[in-house]
């Protein structure tokens, strides 16, 4: 339904944008005849309905090319949402993405865009420029059939071979240019990043010479690239040219008369005006179908998780999660060989190992943003591959790992994880996450900006903490909650969170081991296996990796 | 006009490129006056070679208009990026504003693009040109030369005046459009969060519903805004039609003859064209401007480098720090307080305390990467800040806390300068334990790491950093920021005993963690807030 509306005002724009253009050619066309006809001095009534045609082309003109700038900009901003929710639609199953990088994300939603371009840059004018050469030919077969074959062949060459040679060349140069665009971005940020590895090893004027010679070889591609648009644009003036001047050679060599000869010379000329500019159309085309295939690519991609046909009911009441032999891979990576876990209602259970040891990878799988390749994830004896992965983070979620602030209000930052939360189960959160302070200073209305800029890591982190509390699910998963801030802030967090979840059900997953005492059990995981599981006494009895760590901390406060 | 830009520009292509345009646009009035004079019957058809030959020299023209242009943008570029480049060598680690840097020295500049190669040649074109054809129309037909000369003007003042009454409200929506941009990103960015809390297909309404309303309120702002539009096109064939009629009435009466109105109609439209055209180059070359801002003003404050003359002698100089404070820029607490401290030929010293606190500012100082707001650090009885850096530093092996792989072989990043030979490079390595895993590598010494190439963990950046280190065997100062950070116990040990080689016969400063890199040290200092104790 909506796709037949949109084509009805793709449709709209396209007729319109036609129509402008004919309307020119028109105008030239019915001026040059009047022209001509007047100069061999007929009666006025002979030139009266070409001085009303040239009245109302010169007005119509004007007023189609505004009904087309309207309905052409009308279908782009249409097409452009369209693209960005399909887009969506498709992330929203957990896909590879959480991997990619800020700066892929902002390249995918700035491809959005190039469908806009796809419509109002190139297919659009493609198809006025169609409909204005064809009329063109026609007029010209009524007054000269030779002309018209003619002023057919010098379109063909503008209209056609151009611009796929434009396409085709750009793809060529892009090929080159991107490469030479990517060393020296890589080499401006070597010489950013590295400065102080630069400067302490005397390096810097050698790494100042390559980013130089990196620029010197992108200015040279690019001044290669500029000649090659500067062809396209002289061969685009030569064909309009010289057609007109074959078209009038064959008028005068077959006497066609000085009115058909005008007229067919006015009407070569200007309908090449919006035939030429697709050459430049051409070019853009080929960056334009390579932002929408790499939009293709993303949709095509298999969620994490295949989605389930008939998935069961999540189940009630208070949940044990019993995880037993788990196995995930990363690519062809093992990040997990075989956890065994448990956790019963009430329970708390921390889980701590060096970085790459797969402590989030244990939290993904059961939020099923990653798959298990083998073992079992059951909640109350239920298997969780057989729930839907939405109602797996409805039971096991919380605070996840680099939690995002929203360009929105404190509040609606925090309701995300509540919208229908009372003022008072708001408030509730916020004071458990020791985040009452910060509401009260900055108030519950205030801006946060962009990755959250107004607030300190810590804050970030005590929001994450807040909108767990708020949503309050079964079982509370909780992903490094002191990573990133200084040792005084994250023993306060780790302080109030273990004050907070007291009495439920929580899964922590940690590097450090402050206030860990309070848990019900610890287990580290190395390389993907638990090393070692038990409390906190028994584990510093036991010594290995928990006991050397534990150590390791107090040296440092202590020393 | 940008003053600062044009001073950069390249004189001799600017000057090709606009000549070739203003030629090229004169030559559309020959063109006019053989194709008038043809279709008239005046000139024989003959002429149509000559005609041909216009044609020919306006491609060429275009060409190399088109040419010049791309000379003088890249040129300009060029001259900009390797400011802006040389403006990294004067910058602290410290220093805040890489990020920006990095993106307007990559992407930000080419913005540029559209101001030198269209904005600027349409300039010198709409200066010429109107000017050009007003004249001869004045010389074939004053009444039509009246006509033009009445209405041309309207182009500009309209263009002007509708500019100014819908500049706001269309620069409003055009911020309202990157804003809903923004937001989508920002909903895509968040995506993980939202599905943590079970949002996300709530979301999906709520992406459509903002675009709806956002698509009807700037629907509602274009039909104003291309109301202006509209009346640009509306004077440009109205005075066509305005030319057209009376011409050919006159031509009717005898008044007038066919050449002379084929004249007009073919001119008559080429005074308003650049006009137009320039106006229609406005906005995206607004865009250039930006971005030439951003560089001069990033450019601004750049300070030229003193020489100092300042040499030590001693291979293994005694160190001392007496009252040093070190203030960073925007920060009200000073970063270290009134440290003295003196570390002898050979020591080697622990330093510990919380992040924060000031161990790597310490070490920054002995770098001469920031210099002290008050006190002084002699070495070997010199003062630091009448040392030659250059020379000082090479005198120093530094790991920093985050050691970065450069894009470029594994050898070039254990050399970083290329001083050394492939044998030096791989004992180095031998001596780092990092040779263990390079020969492991596809290439071996010659695989291409960093950003786009081989992906090493950690522990293994951290040791090719050591080897970094061991390759200055002249090296007498070792400072080592957290050397065994995020590393685990396995890489640790091998960083460890690779230290411990490392620091003989030299003095080592040492920011620590763990307590067997602690306990390589013959002192333990503790840092705290700034403070040493």
């Amino acid at each position: 339904m909506t796709g037949v509306v949109w084509n009805r005002r793709l449709l709209v724009a396209a007729l319109a944008g036609s129509a402008a253009d004919l309307a020119g050619l028109a105008l030239i066309a019915s001026a040059a005849w009047l022209i001509t006809r007047a100069a061999q001095q007929p009666e006025l009534a002979a030139l009266s309905v070409a001085i009303v045609a040239v009245r109302a082309f010169a007005t119509s003109r004007g007023v189609f090319r505004y009904a087309e700038r309207l309905s052409g900009h009308d279908v782009a901003l249409r097409a452009q949402a369209a693209t960005r929710e399909r887009l969506y639609d498709a992330l929203i199953p957990a896909g590879p993405l959480p991997h990619r990088g800020a700066d892929l994300l902002s390249r995918m939603v700035d491809d959005t865009d190039a469908v806009q371009d796809l419509l109002v840059r190139c297919l659009l004018p493609a198809v006025a420029a169609l409909v204005t050469g064809v009329t063109a030919v026609v007029v010209a077969a009524f007054l000269l059939p030779l002309a018209a074959v003619v002023l057919a062949g010098g379109l063909a060459v503008a209209g056609v071979l151009l611009p796929a040679a434009t396409a085709a060349l750009a793809r060529r140069w892009t090929a080159r240019l991107a490469p030479a665009r990517a060393d020296l971005a890589a080499r401006t940020a070597d010489l950013v990043h590295g400065s102080a590895d630069l400067a302490a090893y005397g390096a810097t004027g050698r790494a100042l010479g390559a980013a130089a010679a990196a620029d010197d070889r992108l200015a040279g591609l690019e001044r290669g690239q500029a000649r090659v648009n500067a062809t396209a644009l002289a061969a685009g003036v030569l064909v309009q040219g010289l057609t007109v001047v074959i078209v009038v050679a064959v008028a005068k060599a077959l006497d066609a008369g000085s009115i058909a000869t005008a007229v067919l010379a006015l009407v070569s000329l200007v309908s090449f005006e919006p035939v030429l500019p697709l050459a430049a159309a051409g070019e853009r085309l080929t960056g334009v179908l390579a932002a929408v295939r790499r939009l293709r690519e993303i949709e095509a991609t298999p969620p994490a998780v295949p989605a389930l046909a008939e998935p069961l009911p999540r189940p009630e009441g208070p949940l044990t999660v019993v995880v037993e032999d788990l196995v995930v891979r990363h690519g062809d990576r093992p990040a997990l060989g075989g956890v065994s876990l448990t956790l019963t209602p009430g329970r708390r259970v921390a889980v701590v190992g060096p970085s790459g040891a797969g402590k989030s990878t244990l939290l993904s799988a059961l939020m099923r943003t990653v798959d298990i390749v083998s073992g079992t994830i059951t909640v109350n004896g239920v298997d969780l591959r057989r729930i839907s992965a939405d109602d797996a983070r409805a039971m096991m979620t919380g605070l996840t790992q680099d939690p995002y602030v929203f360009q929105t209000t404190f509040r609606d930052n925090l309701r995300l994880a509540g919208p229908h939360a009372g003022e008072e189960d708001l408030e509730r959160a916020v004071r458990e996450a020791r985040l009452d302070a910060f509401a009260d200073r900055a108030g519950w209305d205030v801006q946060l900006g962009e990755d959250g800029r107004t607030l300190s890591g810590g804050q970030i982190q005590r929001l994450a903490l807040a909108r767990a509390l708020l949503y309050d699910p079964p079982v509370l998963l909780l992903d490094e909650p002191a990573e990133a801030l200084d040792e005084t802030t994250a023993d306060a967090l780790t302080g109030d969170l273990l004050d907070a979840t007291r009495g439920r059900t929580t899964l922590l997953v940690t590097h450090r081991l402050r206030g860990l005492e309070e848990v019900d059990e610890i287990v580290v995981l190395e390389d993907g296996l638990v090393v070692q599981r038990g409390t906190h006494a028994e584990l510093l009895a036991e010594g290995g990796y928990y006991r050397e760590l534990w150590d390791a901390e107090n040296m440092i406060r202590d020393t | 006009m940008h003053r600062d830009l044009v001073r950069l520009l390249p004189r001799r292509h600017l000057a090709v490129c606009l000549g070739a345009a203003v030629v090229a646009g004169l030559l559309v009035l020959v063109q006019a006056e053989l194709l008038a004079g043809v279709l008239s019957g005046r000139f024989a058809v003959g002429v149509l070679g000559w005609l041909a030959v216009v044609i020919a020299a306006r491609g060429a023209l275009g060409w190399i208009q088109g040419v010049a242009a791309g000379a003088t943008a890249s040129g300009v570029k060029s001259e900009l990026r390797h400011r802006l480049l040389r403006r990294f060598q004067g910058m602290s680690p410290a220093e805040t504003r890489s990020g920006e840097l990095v993106t307007l020295t990559g992407r930000g500049l080419d913005a540029l693009d559209p101001y030198l190669t269209g904005y600027l040649p349409s300039i010198a074109v709409a200066a010429v040109v109107p000017v050009a054809v007003i004249v001869r129309l004045f010389a074939a037909d004053l009444t039509t030369a009246l006509i033009v000369l009445v209405t041309v003007p309207l182009i500009p003042i309209f263009g002007a005046l509708v500019g100014m009454t819908t500049k706001a409200v269309t620069e409003r929506q055009w911020a309202a459009l990157a804003r809903l941009g923004g937001h989508f990103l920002d909903v895509v960015r968040g995506l993980p969060t939202l599905r943590a809390f079970g949002r996300a297909r709530y979301q999906a309404t709520v992406i459509h519903d903002v675009a709806g309303q956002h698509r009807s309120a700037t629907m509602r702002t274009l039909r104003v805004a291309f109301l202006s539009s509209l009346v640009l096109e509306l004077i440009a064939s109205l005075s066509l039609a305005l030319v057209a009629v009376p011409v050919g009435l006159r031509l009717l009466s005898g008044s007038l003859d066919l050449t002379t109105a084929l004249l007009v109609l073919l001119l008559a439209p080429e005074a308003y064209l650049p006009l137009r055209a320039m106006g229609t180059r406005f906005h995206a070359a607004m865009e250039g401007v930006t971005a030439a801002d951003q560089a001069f003003a990033l450019l601004e404050g750049a300070e030229p480098a003193v020489s100092r003359p300042g040499v030590v002698t001693e291979r293994v100089p005694e160190i001392r720090l007496e009252g040093v404070t070190v203030r960073y820029p925007g920060r009200d607490d000073p970063a270290l307080i009134d440290v003295s401290l003196t570390i002898g030929p050979g020591e080697r010293v622990a330093l510990v305390g919380e992040s924060g606190a000031g161990k790597s500012t310490l070490l920054h100082v002995l770098l001469g990467f920031v210099t002290p707001s008050e006190g002084r650090v002699l070495v070997g009885g010199v003062d630091l800040a009448t040392l030659d850096l250059e020379r000082w530093r090479r005198r120093l092996a530094f790991v920093p806390q985050r050691p970065h792989l450069f894009a470029t072989s594994v050898a070039g990043n254990i050399s970083l300068d290329g001083a050394a030979s492939p044998e030096e490079i791989r004992a180095a390595a031998v001596a780092a334990q990092a040779d263990v895993f390079v020969t492991d590598l596809p290439e071996g010494y010659d695989t291409v790491i960093g950003e786009r190439g081989a992906d090493l963990s950690a522990g293994q950046r951290q040791r090719l950093a050591l080897a970094r280190a061991f390759c200055r065997p002249e090296a007498g100062l070792l400072l080592l920021d957290e050397p065994t950070a995020r590393l685990d116990g396995r890489s640790e040990a091998a960083v460890i005993s690779a230290t411990r080689h490392l620091a003989e016969g030299r003095t080592a400063v040492i920011v620590a963690h763990r307590p067997a890199m602690i306990a390589l040290a013959d002192r333990v200092i503790r840092v705290d807030d700034g403070v040493i104790k």
